[in-house]
């Protein structure tokens, strides 16, 4: 019976949407793709790129012949790092652009400031940064990584081959750096680690005094224990943090730190020669040697008419993000939400560093892990690396209540968070 | 030749590479170096270090700075330096240059923070005997940091060939530190214990804190004794390492506070641009670099002494325009100020976030404002002590201004009382420009020392401006000296709150304290007496 209701509500949306299709489509002959990062404010460092390589995705797409036989535009909002207008700049994008697609968002803040737009509208999101997880929206499709897929293996990283005792969680105080070190913590309790051996810090955004806290860092790692940090500090804090790490002489091989919103973008803008051998922890690296990624690289230099310009890992999560999209469009052949929505699970397209990143129903990418450390030329080494591909997993199980919960979009599931199939 | 790979193979298969190998087998083992596998490469750097042969320091050096590369064409591992074209090869031993060749055509020998340790401790004990004083010391320090109780004998023979005082006793605590993680026995250990708590300091509690507790009980009761004496030294040292970091927020919170002790202390303006002369100021110095990177690279280190004016007179000169154009129709009506101050701000934000573009711009620290100095347990990073001295010379170059010179003179006199001061023959309204132009202008300067700790961006100003008004209004509007009061107790309260309530909390605390301090005495610290205060 339900099955039945779900086939008629289905077929009712998609007969609605041909009709709107029809409409929008006399009125202009392009499908418009929406942008919606911050340009400014203290988000601006990572987010700028981000807009920058969709456009280029898009006009790619345009030259190959746009899509369904209509070229592709780009329309790009500035949300200006302040997390209420992203639901402002989100809704005036679908509903007064007519948006068939948003790609946007870098904090978990603003993230959470849109969905509830998104769900109302039913429209769709692609998300590119590696997150909290605890989500699964039947709008958003999260092309970062889940937990498992970057915090957790860094953690093990660190644990294994620098035999960390004693960890420090310093974070932005927001809901990303709050919930990864709330499972990070349960994770090393689970470990054998005692509390006495785990220190958690928040910051603001934007924070420039950094002294006191790496003192207390260099105190908390003088225990006679092997301490390392385990950063989700986000933004352009940075610079002031890694500035005074390096002043204050706290080395790599002292005290390292991993970072996990850190990557060859923000490293652009700091001297990176005090700080080699820090690591971050992500699913790609510019540096790492491979035909596709090399393509990706050159490609990227031309676009942007410079050669210093570096890549990162968001980046490629929204070449995949978009690779994927274009190949359900094709595959629906609309761009009627629902119908691109059904025709996204199982998509593949061959990572940048190797391997096939696949969409599963959960709306979370497996892909490759890779932990690297900072060189003097701001670049990431990689010093380990998964050996296939990691499925991202929406709920922790490391956080009890999280762990009975599964996210499945697809019959029997269709739910983003549920103890039992809904059908 | 082939014995030698033989005996170089068994050795390895052996695990037993530390004691086997000796000068000889060096060439051969530089060439295993290049592997993914760390484990490996750990074992082989141990076994170039075993040969004792001075020659490993080179290609150990060049390994750990990441300028060993291996030859793609025949996998010869060789030191490569940047030249102007592609890269110039090295034979890894002797130092001599070998070829020039493209930048793909070698690939560098990654490495990982444990290796670097190795790497470390192997130079370490390599570099002991050298002839240069400073390598034996750094390499005392590098095996203190990296100890190993197969260094205790070659420690032992340092340090009895040492003349140097201050090196043999930098020896003398890393073979205590080796001797530690050794099976010596007890009496030798808690000599050791002796002579590590005798040093103090972090990385000494840390050894002996580090002691399993299988260790016998009376070697685990000196270790005790000694980490209570080290911690009891430190608790001392953490107090006055938290009234510096209180006097270095505080200095930046005076620079940023000084401008605005002009114009809103002396001339009553409430000027919400003030932030962004901070900001244009900053900007200045991003400019002033830039054009010295392109120009004249030498120059580098002169950049700030160069910025600080040019900073004064950009700054300086805006606050002047904005004086003329706009404050001074509003002279008198707070709130209108208030308002136009606003626009005036974002319109300059976005003027630079259109010319500068939304993302943070670098500016480099000179080479004088980087690294940190060491006392006792104390770390005093170099771009916090200038910026303090520099705080404190431009608040005494303002002094000198407002009380020695006729325009300060001035100044006060239109402050105090303009109809009078107009009619003693003083261009009030030239005043009042120049006034406001010496407040924007200090602002401009306080940009450049920001710009050295935080992030140059359109929005830097923001970020000073609440804090500023905090700083003038609880010092005592009007009165340079309560600024100063006022700025310094305020970042040593941040910086006494922060450990133990939290960066967000412990300003939230401040800014409360401060509110209710503003109800008990509304005037601030340092009030002004006398009629001018009434009118």
């Amino acid at each position: 019976m339900f099955g039945l209701r779900r086939v008629k509500t289905l077929a009712a949306t998609s007969a609605l949407a041909v009709g709107l299709m029809a409409g929008a489509a006399q009125a202009a002959d392009t499908i418009k793709v929406g942008i919606l990062h911050s340009l400014s404010g203290t988000m601006a460092i990572s987010e700028t790129t981000l807009k920058d390589v969709m456009l280029m995705l898009i006009d790619d797409q345009n030259k190959k012949g746009g899509l369904l036989g209509k070229q592709l535009e780009a329309v790009v909002v500035d949300p200006a790092s302040n997390w209420p207008l992203f639901a402002e700049k989100a809704r005036e994008l679908i509903e007064v652009n007519g948006t068939s697609v948003v790609f946007g968002c870098w904090t978990s803040v603003s993230r959470k400031s849109v969905l509830p737009v998104f769900e109302e509208l039913n429209s769709m999101l692609f998300y590119p940064v590696q997150y909290e997880g605890e989500e699964s929206s039947r709008n958003v499709f999260y092309t970062g990584a889940a937990p498992n897929q970057q915090a957790i293996p860094a953690v093990d990283y660190l644990m294994k081959t620098e035999k960390v005792e004693r960890w420090v969680l310093a974070g932005t105080d927001y809901v990303y750096p709050r919930t990864t070190n709330k499972i990070l913590e349960s994770y090393l309790k689970a470990k054998g680690v005692p509390a006495s051996d785990i220190m958690i810090n928040y910051t603001p955004f934007g924070h420039a005094d950094w002294q006191t806290i790496v003192a207390d860092i260099k105190k908390f790692g003088s225990a006679g224990k092997k301490t390392a940090v385990v950063s989700t500090i986000n933004g352009d804090a940075n610079v002031p943090f890694y500035k005074e790490l390096g002043n204050q002489g706290i080395k790599a091989e002292d005290i390292p730190v991993v970072a996990f919103s850190v990557g060859e973008e923000e490293l652009a803008g700091i001297d990176t020669g005090p700080l080699v051998g820090h690591l971050a922890a992500w699913n790609y690296f510019m540096s790492i040697d491979t035909p596709e990624n090399d393509a990706f690289i050159t490609k990227w230099h031309a676009f942007i008419g410079n050669e210093d310009r570096v890549t990162n890992d968001p980046m490629e999560a929204h070449y995949i993000g978009f690779k994927m999209w274009v190949q359900a469009v094709q595959q629906a052949g609309t761009t009627d939400v629902d119908a691109v929505r059904q025709a996204m699970y199982g998509q593949t397209v061959p990572n940048l560093t190797g391997g096939t990143a696949v969409m599963n129903t959960n709306h979370h990418l497996s892909k490759p892990v890779v932990i690297g450390e900072i060189q003097d030329d701001g670049q990431l080494q990689t010093v380990w690396s998964t050996d296939g591909v990691v499925v991202g997993d929406a709920w922790s199980d490391f956080i009890p209540e999280s762990a009975k919960l599964t996210a499945d979009w697809t019959y029997p599931w269709v739910c983003g968070g549920c103890e039992t199939p809904k059908f | 030749m082939i014995a030698r790979i033989l005996a170089l193979m068994i050795a390895l298969c052996c695990g037993l590479p530390a004691l086997a190998a000796d000068s000889a087998d060096l060439p051969g083992l530089i060439e295993q170096l290049p592997t993914r596998d760390y484990a490996a490469m750990e074992q082989t750097v141990n076994a170039i270090a075993a040969t004792g042969d001075p020659r490993a320091v080179r290609p150990l050096q060049a390994l750990s700075d990441g300028d060993l590369y291996y030859r793609k064409s025949d996998d010869k591992v060789v030191i490569a330096k940047k030249a102007d074209t592609g890269l110039d090869l090295f034979e890894p031993l002797t130092g001599e240059l070998l070829e020039n060749v493209g930048k793909r055509d070698a690939r560098r020998i990654g490495i990982n923070n444990n290796m670097r340790r190795a790497l470390r401790g192997a130079l370490g004990s390599l570099t002991l005997l050298s002839p240069d004083r400073d390598v034996r010391a750094a390499a005392a320090q590098a095996l203190f940091k990296s100890p190993d109780p197969g260094a205790v004998e070659a420690l032992g023979q340092a340090i009895g060939a040492e003349k140097d005082e201050a090196v043999r006793t930098a020896m003398e605590e890393a073979q205590a530190a080796s001797i530690l993680l050794s099976d010596a026995a007890d009496a030798v250990k808690i000599a050791a214990i002796r002579s590590l708590s005798e040093r103090g300091g972090r990385d000494a509690m840390s050894l002996l804190k580090a002691l399993p507790e299988s260790t016998p009980a009376p070697v685990l009761a000196a270790a005790t004794e000694g980490i209570d004496a080290i911690e009891a030294e430190l608790a001392l040292w953490a107090t006055a390492q938290n009234i510096y970091y209180g006097i270095s927020l505080g200095s930046v919170l005076l620079m940023a506070a000084i401008g605005l002790a002009i114009t809103f202390g002396v001339m009553g303006v409430i000027n919400m641009a003030h932030g962004e002369m901070v900001m244009l100021g900053a900007y200045t110095t991003y400019v002033v670099q830039e054009v010295i990177r392109q120009h004249a690279p030498g120059m580098f280190e002169f950049s700030l002494a160069i910025a600080v004016p040019l900073a004064f007179l950009v700054s300086g000169s805006i606050g002047v325009l904005i004086e003329r154009t706009v404050i001074r129709y509003l002279y008198g009506r707070a709130l209108e100020t208030l308002l136009a101050t606003w626009g005036v701000s974002l319109i300059i934000q976005q003027l630079v976030r259109t010319i500068f573009g939304p993302t943070n711009k670098e500016v480099g620290n000179p080479d004088f404002m980087s690294g940190a100095m060491e006392i006792g347990a104390m770390t005093l990073t170099y771009n916090r002590i200038w910026i303090i001295v520099f705080a404190l010379v431009v608040l005494a170059m303002l002094m000198l201004v407002l009380k020695r010179t006729p325009l300060g003179l001035q100044m006060r006199a239109v402050t105090q009382n303009r109809r009078m001061a107009g009619a003693m023959g003083i261009r009030t309204d030239r005043v009042d420009a120049l006034t406001f132009g010496l407040g924007s202008g200090i602002a401009g300067m306080a940009g450049v020392a920001l710009s050295q700790i935080d992030n140059v961006s359109p929005n830097l100003g923001q970020s000073y401006i609440i804090d500023s008004f905090m700083v003038v209004v609880f010092g005592g509007v009007g009165n340079l000296w309560g600024t100063l009061v006022g700025a310094f107790s305020l970042g040593i309260a941040n910086k006494f709150l922060e450990p133990y309530a939290g960066a967000v909390l412990g300003k939230i605390l401040v800014l409360v304290a401060i509110i209710l301090f503003i109800q008990w005495r509304p005037r601030g610290l340092f009030a002004l007496k006398g009629r001018a205060v009434e009118s």
